[in-house]
């Protein structure tokens, strides 16, 4: 179920200091995303994907135009404003999972929560259902270096989901793991997308991603060349 | 509360490379606090060896006496008023007569002080009660200390060639025995004296009824009327000024090791700290992006710094109270060599661990954790999220 817009930028440009010269990550980007999307940014490395994803996330600045995310400006965002928005409304899941690595699972998962300031109850009842969503409940004590390539990343969707995030952004997520773990992976994103109505935009070049999409936004360098719906 | 929680969390999942510095610092804390008790200890029993032994609980001093000018000896000495001899004979006081002599030890000429001494005082911890074991009336019984034995190397037993001058200047000589020698703690009571028996050495000086200096009992010090004629009075404070200067010059150098310990410590953090925030910029990049500001990152680093000190003050007091408790009792066998040097020191050495001393060394150390936890962290500040991400 589609909803209202939630991501929506406006000939956005992101450029990057080279030097004396300056690298045009991104140019005149204009896009919009609907609530409960399922989207990706498709195109080959250096296209700009991971940059336009790190600006929807408030984790960058654009350098011009206009970026809003649930009717927040990026642009205008203090650092501590856009942490909150980070903190409230989106979930992150990243190529090499970024888990804590003196964490349990279940620590990993909690920790979005205890920077909501849940109590323990919520915090105990939300993890241990994170972890059903992703069938991880049994690895719950267990140390990331003890997990394989698909579990991390399970257990990374788990934490990006536990807060019930408005949008969940997803860097290459499948990008470490083999075609069944991939498979996985997408198969449960795809199913909290449509339980939950999460809204969840991709950034990715892997095939396995891309045919579970139900949105393609080709980037080739910075520029977006093509906007796919596929039914 | 919760970055508290978090920072414990770290901590206590935390690898090898943080319980070594927890440890380490442990170690420097315990030193430090070990370090600060044997110069206490140590200041406080010299200070109490030379009032023992020497200073009492003040001094009378014959108007001309300076110790440090032996020219003055032969005018430095007087009748006891009567209202000094008073306080002698009610116990509360013994007189000093204090002379030079030339002994002859080895073949050699050597200057000493002769001090004559009551052998039944109690007022100065000396055993002068020996000077009575020989009851010869033709001898000059004396003992010295075991520094003055070394130099001159004198023995329990010989006779030692002495000439002096009486109160009219004319010269005089006789053989004083060494009945004992004495390990006597206080230097000023030791180098290049003999201590003799104070009717002795009046008869010898011609000098009935004289002395030099009249020391009081150290509880006494605080009810002793000064004011008598050609008689100065030489409180505690002035008696102790040399020794205390001494102390002070030295406390500098105990300062110096205190700051080197207390250096490598915080060094040690202020190292983890910024290979923890090297090692750890993705792990930082994360954190942010679930949500945590910067300051806040900041803040769970410095928290995790300190309990780092709280950790070590704690695993420090574990094993490090009994042992400075035990050392604290039980004293330190000191080296001989450390007993012939200038400081009044016995046989043992007893550090002197006060709680002051541990509230303070802990405050110190905890705070300059703190501070040291909290300086690197401050380049977290200038870190962009997506660069710490990529480990940038």
């Amino acid at each position: 179920m589609k909803g209202p817009r939630i991501i929506e930028t406006r000939d956005l440009i992101k450029d990057y200091a080279m030097g004396k010269q300056f690298f045009r990550a991104l140019s005149d980007i204009n896009l919009s995303v609907n609530t409960g999307e399922f989207c990706g940014l498709v195109g080959p490395s250096g296209s700009g994907k991971t940059t336009l994803l790190n600006i929807i996330g408030a984790l960058d600045n654009p350098t011009g135009g206009n970026a809003k995310v649930m009717e927040r400006n990026i642009n205008t965002l203090r650092h501590k404003e856009a942490a909150k928005l980070r903190n409230e409304s989106i979930g992150f899941i990243f190529q090499t999972y970024n888990l804590l690595p003196v964490y349990t699972v279940f620590e990993n998962v909690e920790f979005p929560l205890i920077l909501l300031k849940k109590n323990k109850y919520e915090r105990e009842e939300a993890v241990m259902q994170a972890l059903e969503w992703v069938g991880l409940s049994n690895k719950a004590q267990s140390k990331p270096k003890q997990l394989s390539g698909g579990e991390s990343q399970r257990v990374a969707v788990a934490r990006a989901m536990v807060k019930l995030p408005k949008i969940v952004l997803a860097d290459e997520p499948t990008a470490n793991l083999d075609a069944a773990n991939s498979h996985n992976i997408i198969k449960t994103m795809q199913k909290l997308n449509l339980e939950l109505n999460t809204t969840f935009v991709f950034a990715t070049h892997d095939e396995k991603v891309i045919k579970y999409l139900h949105r393609k936004v080709v980037l080739n360098d910075g520029k977006i060349v093509d906007d796919l719906n596929i039914n | 509360m919760y970055l508290i929680k978090l920072a414990l969390r770290n901590i206590t999942h935390a690898r090898l490379r943080i319980w070594l510095n927890i440890i380490v610092l442990s170690f420097a804390f315990v030193s430090i606090v070990m370090t600060e008790g044997l110069y206490d200890g140590l200041s406080e029993q010299v200070r109490d060896a030379e009032i023992d032994t020497n200073v009492g609980g003040g001094q009378f001093w014959q108007k001309n006496y300076d110790p440090y000018d032996p020219f003055t000896f032969e005018n430095s000495h007087s009748v006891i008023p009567a209202e000094l001899g008073k306080t002698i004979d009610e116990g509360k006081a013994t007189p000093v007569l204090i002379t030079k002599a030339s002994i002859f030890p080895r073949n050699q000429i050597q200057v000493v002080r002769l001090k004559g001494v009551d052998p039944d005082q109690k007022i100065i911890d000396l055993p002068t009660s020996i000077l009575n074991k020989d009851k010869d009336v033709n001898l000059i019984p004396g003992f010295i200390g075991s520094r003055m034995a070394s130099s001159t190397g004198l023995k329990t037993g010989d006779f030692v060639s002495a000439r002096w001058r009486n109160i009219n200047g004319t010269f005089d000589a006789g053989d004083i025995k060494i009945v004992s020698i004495i390990d006597i703690n206080a230097p000023l009571s030791d180098r290049d004296q003999i201590w003799v028996p104070l009717k002795k050495l009046r008869d010898m000086m011609q000098a009935p009824k004289q002395a030099t200096i009249i020391i009081f009992k150290k509880e006494n010090k605080n009810r002793i009327k000064t004011g008598i004629q050609n008689w100065i009075f030489k409180d505690q404070n002035f008696l102790l000024k040399d020794i205390n200067e001494n102390i002070n010059r030295k406390k500098i150098y105990s300062t110096i090791f205190y700051a080197i310990l207390l250096g490598m410590a915080l060094l040690a953090i202020f190292d983890t700290q910024v290979l923890s925030i090297f090692k750890r910029r993705k792990e930082i990049g994360t954190l942010m992006a679930l949500g945590m500001t910067r300051w806040s990152v900041v803040v769970l680093f410095a928290i995790e710094g300190s309990i780092t000190g709280i950790f070590a003050f704690i695993l420090g007091s574990i094993y490090g109270i009994p042992i400075l408790s035990y050392l604290a009792n039980e004293g330190i066998l000191l080296p001989r060599m450390v007993q012939q040097s200038q400081f009044a020191i016995g046989l043992m050495l007893y550090p002197k661990y006060g709680i002051n001393l541990y509230i303070v060394t802990s405050i110190i150390l905890f705070i300059s954790v703190i501070i040291v936890s909290f300086l690197p962290t401050r380049r977290i500040t200038k870190l962009k999220p997506t660069d710490a991400l990529k480990g940038k």
